[in-house]
């Protein structure tokens, strides 16, 4: 019945990018014959909707057997005639269609609406956007068109909101949990929130938090990555707030979030304003992976209990929220898709047909079963941990939400003050790596909050949603259309879909450790120096202080400034620096530019000829003292590959000069001199920060060097604009600031080392003649 | 009676251990073990005592300057007025410990220089003759060759390190027959006179080696610094029997034949390393001759060790300067000398010894020829061992062949930045892959040697020689090649294994690893050293 309906029909499809409306195209390509899909995509950065159409759908695992059964050609064959995808944009007028998309739509015998922003966490008007003004959009243009297509919409259980006892499958307004929604005006309303709230993030005292809190993060690495990273910082802010907005509102009118609120919203506005156009609705539960069709446990992306399952077996979420005796609604796919087309292939209505595809109400499954079966397969298939031991699963005591947060909080808060401690202490290396793990284990902790404060609310939502019109349609179906399409939820074995379909999937498609891995773990850290220490890389630039020797500009003018004075007048020049420490390091944070222009100012008057010779001497008694030599055999072995090696350093050039050899150039400022004494002023902008970013681009450049190609190693955020400028960035012994950067974005992190043995002093100065 | 007292101090001793004999001193780095031996079957050979020093130093010098050995007419004959004069003295290898002051070199430069004076030579060049070895610093130029000459020579530049790298400083003077080449250092070359003045602390220093190896550079050196003529020299302490003395005896033939002349000054100095009295004392006696006074010095020395760091052991160990007495001055014709002043160095350090065992042990003192005011790497830890202590022998060495060798050392993994640059490198990547000295010698010794910023620190800073390291490793080559296994007391492990040793935390566990090889009884020798000492065993 279903497929004689349907054959030669053309359908509109949205939201076929998505989990389920992948799933809708792969079923009716492989059951209705002659069929004509027509697929309204919306481009994506360069890509076009058809080119998304192959790649983003037709490719996907879920035609694996479609394209084994027709064989290559007669997939193509199948997807070239039945398939086209119109560029589209639901949240544009006309859905952003051209004529000819206009014209096909028009054509179309049925359109099913599955586009939707479905994240839990979308800001209030994205979602009021894309999931009520969407389908009042597409409404509209089949109005305009004159086109009476049945429409399916897809909709969810949860549009009933938080509420105990049974949900009809029935028009909204006709449910005894009605809420009268003004969808228009809280469309209105949440563009406004968006502006109101997009003024607010540019107050001044706003743009002066943010601004600290990047200055916190990055260190001061330059006025432009400040900025950049200040504006990441707003939309960040702006997006939490409209979040916070969409959940807020949602939560003041009984529903869990903005995702079900503005889909009841977009439920009553259709039926408002459909005029002629039969409608049908479609609410299903939470959908997760397949049960038999394509195959069992096929998924698309990420869904909402994956995470939470991931975590509970990586041992990261000890508790969740929930009762044990609640049910939670979970539905398969297939099931949903196949009731979707079922729905699809009956006569258009003439009053909305309201279907729920759900198990709770046939085929419940209680959280506490639920729960021991991830318990018991996490038990006998434990994720491993970095050094390849089983993660024990912990038992859920379901101790209510209240406390879940409460220990999540606490256990947050205590990484941030370590954290933050952590931050003000000079260390590096190794122990600056402490900070990116506790940032690991909070942003570990962030998510873990977040699903509980997000999903929660489904977790403990008591409905039960009604059924009967689903079974009803399930028992009016031919025997050959129930084996093809399957979506009676009775059918399901929880023990089955739960343990042998559904964490299997999830785990591979986590990507989680489960059997021991044999290369240890430092097999990334060898993997990324490789790729540094490839012949094809063509530059290595690499800073100075703290990357190839343990010592900075201070220690140098120390040494230099003592070389030739008596005890006593050491002791002033120490005692004097001394004093003058705290307020130098405070122009360092702030600006090393400046501190460097005023610090080399100590230089005045300094004889040339005498600075040069007690240079090289500082050489030989200091600075190899203080190297790294495994730094400077990295040096050494990527000229030795043929890269060029270049040294950018804001110490002085005659410091450096004896390091000549090691590099291919190196790039210094050099003082001015009048007569045979240095004047104290820099003869050119040292080349820090920003600047060390042009001088390299501007190296790069006159020898006709890719940087995408160059290797660049250093320190401090404050060489993040040298870092970002190249293709493969090390971080040498970072402070905590760069160790939680590389760590996030997955640089190379060395710790170079004096080597033990090196004569250690506690003071830079000059040696005395004997 | 003390010994500086007896009028005929004893020779060297072969004690063989009861189990009366009182635990043994083994130098263990900047510490010492007092280990007991097992009795029945172990041997301690202790050096002799230090012989009678010459009573008037200086004048003895000034005897020797005027009547040399072999055909060479006295100094003052050969000085004259006008002439280009280069003193080469050897550098801060020697001796070990340094010397108190005045070090000998100091005492001949200047009386040589008198002489020179009063001949009225104006052109005189002193060149530390330092072959691949670091740069010396002012303070220990100042040390070897005293202030008042180096005042009068560092103002114009006249006193100076031999730089084996200077492109425009090194000739090429010939080839030998066997096809090796002799290269030595410019204005050496071109002087009239070439005054030598050295100090043979052990018997493979002086003779043509003074010149023709420490005024050298790699272009010669490699021809008898090798795998090969270190296997072949059985052993480098013994002339006669050495393939690296034969080698640079035919380039010395080499120099003398095109016109360089040498007036060779050799010095030998006595086994007075610790001092009479004084606190270290004890180090140069019995065990069971110390007195209450040394059982409580060496107590309270350990008990302060004990507590001291690494780098503050290090500091004040290598503050000990050693009050050698001179015992001969030999002046003249190279070889004519260099005979006299063996027999002298002979005197000192030969013991007799009977036979040989199937374990040889030996005490690792805190330094060696490479780590004066330096830190004493893994590598210097091995070739001090391997190279020097193994080798100190005439005749046939002190453990059998396939026999053990077990030494003490903590051999921490430290180096120093500045003066063992490439040593780090050869640690990290060449003994990573072999401790093979003829493969390392093949795959990697000419890219250290011709490496650029090892050239430089060489040249400019005081970093031993890119290929320096592989010499050190090249001097254990006879004793890798002679031994079924090295083990290292208190050594650090992962340092030790890089090596291809075997460690211990102490020595019973030695003597279990070496049990492998030479089975639960085995016969033991200990060497006692230093003060040094040579075995003749027969």
């Amino acid at each position: 019945m279903i497929k004689e309906s349907l054959r030669g029909k053309k359908i509109a499809i949205t939201g076929s990018t998505g989990f389920l409306g992948t799933a809708l195209v792969e079923l009716l390509l492989r059951e209705i014959e002659d069929v004509e899909l027509r697929l309204l995509i919306r481009p994506s950065g360069k890509r076009s909707a058809s080119k998304r159409l192959e790649r983003d759908i037709l490719k996907n695992d879920a035609f694996d057997q479609l394209k084994e059964a027709l064989g290559t050609s007669g997939f193509k064959d199948l997807t070239d005639n039945a398939v086209s995808a119109l560029t589209a944009d639901i949240s544009k007028n006309n859905l952003g269609l051209d004529d000819n998309g206009l014209r096909e739509l028009s054509e179309c015998d049925v359109v099913i609406h599955s586009a939707a922003a479905v994240s839990f966490d979308e800001p209030l008007d994205r979602a009021a956007e894309v999931n009520l003004m969407g389908p009042v959009r597409l409404v509209e243009t089949l109005q305009s068109l004159d086109a009476e297509p049945h429409l399916v919409m897809v909709s969810t259980c949860y549009v009933a909101g938080n509420r105990k006892g049974t949900a009809p499958e029935k028009p909204l307004s006709q449910s005894p949990f009605y809420v009268p929604l003004n969808w228009r005006e809280e469309t209105e309303a949440a563009r406004r929130t968006r502006s109101y709230t997009e003024d607010d993030s540019r107050r001044s005292e706003n743009l002066e938090k943010f601004r600290t809190e990047a200055k916190n993060e990055l260190g001061a690495p330059g006025i432009s990555l400040i900025a950049t990273k200040t504006e990441q910082i707003r939309e960040r802010w702006v997006k939490d707030k409209m979040v916070e907005a969409g959940r807020e509102r949602a939560t003041s009118l009984g529903f869990p979030d903005a995702y079900a609120f503005t889909k009841a919203m977009s439920e009553q506005a259709v039926q408002e304003i459909r005029g002629n156009i039969p409608l049908s609705i479609v609410r299903p539960s939470i959908i997760e992976s397949s049960w038999d069709k394509p195959n069992s446990g096929w998924i698309r992306g990420f869904r909402m209990a994956e995470p939470i399952i991931l975590n509970f077996g990586r041992g990261t979420l000890k508790e969740f929220p929930g009762i044990p005796e609640g049910i939670i609604d979970v539905i398969p796919v297939d099931l949903v898709a196949s009731a979707i087309v079922a729905v699809a292939a009956q006569e258009k209505p003439t009053d909305p047909f309201v279907v729920q595809v759900a198990s709770g109400a046939c085929n419940p499954i209680k959280i506490g079963i639920l729960a021991d079966y991830v318990h018991e397969f996490f038990g006998n298939f434990p994720i491993l941990d970095e050094k390849n031991q089983p993660i024990t699963p912990s038992k859920w005591e379901f101790p209510g939400r209240g406390r879940v947060v409460t220990q999540l909080t606490r256990a947050k808060r205590i990484l941030q003050l370590a954290e933050n401690g952590l931050h003000k202490l000079p260390i590096r290396g190794n122990q600056a790596m402490i900070v990116a793990d506790l940032e690991e284990k909070r942003n570990e902790l962030d998510k873990a909050m977040e699903y509980i404060t997000l999903y929660g609310k489904y977790v403990e939502c008591e409905a039960i949603y009604d059924v009967s019109n689903l079974l009803g349609l399930w028992d009016s179906l031919e025997d050959s259309d129930k084996s093809s399409f399957l979506f009676d939820p009775r059918v399901i074995d929880w023990r089955k879909y739960v343990y042998d379909i559904h964490l299997p999937t999830v785990v591979t498609q986590g990507r989680v450790k489960t059997t021991p891995s044999s290369s240890p773990p430092t097999s990334r850290n060898d993997r990324l120096r490789k790729q540094i220490l490839d012949p094809t890389r063509q530059l290595a630039v690499f800073d100075l202080e703290n990357t190839l020797i343990a010592s900075n500009v201070v220690s140098s003018w120390g040494y230099l400034a003592t070389k030739r004075l008596s005890s006593q007048d050491r002791f002033r020049i120490i005692s004097k620096t001394i004093l003058e420490a705290p307020s130098m390091l405070a122009m360092d944070r702030r600006d090393r530019t400046d501190f460097l222009r005023n610090f080399y100012r100590k230089y005045e008057g300094a004889p040339v000829l005498q600075i040069d010779e007690d240079s090289l001497e500082m050489f030989n008694e200091f600075i190899l003292t203080k190297s790294f030599p495994a730094a400077i055999r990295r040096v050494r072995e990527h000229r030795a590959l043929g890269h060029r090696t270049l040294l950018i350093t804001g110490a002085l050039d005659f410091v450096v000069q004896p390091l000549k050899p090691l590099f291919d150039e190196i790039l210094a400022p050099s003082l001015e001199m009048k007569g045979n004494k240095y004047s104290g002023r820099m003869t050119q902008v040292p080349p820090i920060g920003e600047t060390r970013a042009a001088v390299l681009r501007n190296y790069a450049d006159m020898n006709n060097l890719d940087l995408k190609e160059s290797v660049a190693y250093a320190d401090s955020t404050s060489d993040l604009p040298m870092l970002e400028a190249v293709g493969f960035p090390v971080a040498v012994n970072p402070e905590t600031k760069l160790a939680t950067l590389a760590r996030r974005r997955g640089w190379l992190v060395e710790n170079f080392q004096p080597i033990s043995g090196s004569p250690k002093r506690t003071l830079p100065l000059g040696s005395k003649k004997e | 009676m003390p010994q500086n007292q007896r009028k005929h101090p004893r020779p060297g001793l072969v004690l063989d251990v009861d189990r009366t004999t009182p635990p043994i001193l083994f130098h263990h780095g900047e510490g010492f073990r007092m280990e007991k031996l097992p009795a029945g079957r172990s041997r301690v050979i202790y050096p002799a005592e230090p012989l009678p020093g010459v009573p008037n130093p200086n004048g003895t010098i000034r005897h020797a300057l005027e009547n040399p050995l072999g055909d060479s007419p006295p100094l003052s004959a050969l000085l004259k007025s006008g002439m280009k004069l280069t003193i080469a003295f050897d550098d801060i290898s020697l001796p070990l410990p340094p010397m108190r002051k005045p070090d000998i070199r100091q005492r001949i430069i200047e009386a040589v220089l008198d002489t020179a004076a009063s001949a009225g030579v104006d052109d005189v060049h002193l060149i530390a003759a330092l072959a691949l070895h670091r740069r010396m610093t002012e303070n220990e130029l100042r040390h070897a060759v005293g202030d008042r000459v180096f005042d009068a020579f560092a103002p114009t530049g006249a006193i100076y390190n031999h730089d084996a790298e200077d492109p425009d400083g090194m000739v090429v003077i010939g080839t030998t027959p066997h096809g090796e080449e002799v290269q030595i250092n410019k204005r050496a070359a071109e002087s009239d006179l070439i005054i030598y003045v050295n100090i043979n602390l052990v018997s493979m220093d002086g003779g043509w080696k003074s010149t023709a190896t420490g005024l050298s550079g790699y272009t010669a050196l490699r021809h008898h610094h090798n795998p090969q003529t270190m296997v072949e020299s059985r052993s480098f302490m013994d002339q006669e029997n050495s393939e690296l003395h034969k080698s640079n005896w035919r380039q010395g033939k080499v120099l003398k034949e095109s016109g360089i002349k040498v007036f060779q000054i050799e010095t030998t100095v006595n086994n007075n390393t610790f001092g009479y009295d004084g606190p270290l004392a004890m180090l140069q006696k019995r065990e069971w001759e110390w007195n209450f006074k040394d059982r409580m010095t060496f107590l309270s020395m350990q008990a302060g060790l004990k507590r001291m760091s690494n780098s503050s052991k290090r500091k004040s160990f290598q503050g000990w300067h050693s009050p050698y007495e001179i015992t001969s001055v030999q002046a003249g014709e190279v070889e004519a000398v260099h005979k006299t002043t063996t027999e002298n160095v002979y005197k000192q350090h030969l013991v007799q010894v009977e036979g040989q065992t199937d374990i040889l042990t030996m005490g690792l003192p805190y330094i060696c020829p490479y780590n004066v005011n330096s830190v004493m790497n893994p590598i210097l830890v091995a070739c001090l061992g391997l190279g020097y202590f193994f080798n100190m022998y005439k005749g046939k060495p002190l453990v059998r062949k396939g026999g053990v060798v077990i030494m003490t050392h903590p051999t921490p993994w430290e180096f120093h930045p500045v003066h063992h640059p490439s040593y780090i490198d050869f640690f990290e990547r060449v003994l990573s892959e072999t401790t093979d000295p003829t493969v390392m010698s093949q795959k990697y010794e000419k890219a250290f040697a011709e490496d650029d910023w090892y050239r430089h620190l060489y040249r400019t800073s005081h970093a031993y020689h890119g290929v320096h390291p592989f010499y050190m490793w090249y001097w254990c080559a006879h004793a890798l090649d002679h031994l079924s296994e090295v083990v290292i007391v208190g050594g650090n492990q992962e340092a030790v294994r890089r090596m291809g040793f075997r460690s211990a935390t102490t020595l019973q566990d030695a003597f279990e690893i070496a049990s492998d090889s030479v089975g639960f009884s085995p016969t033991v020798t200990h060497y006692h050293s230093p003060p040094i000492l040579m075995a003749d065993v027969t």
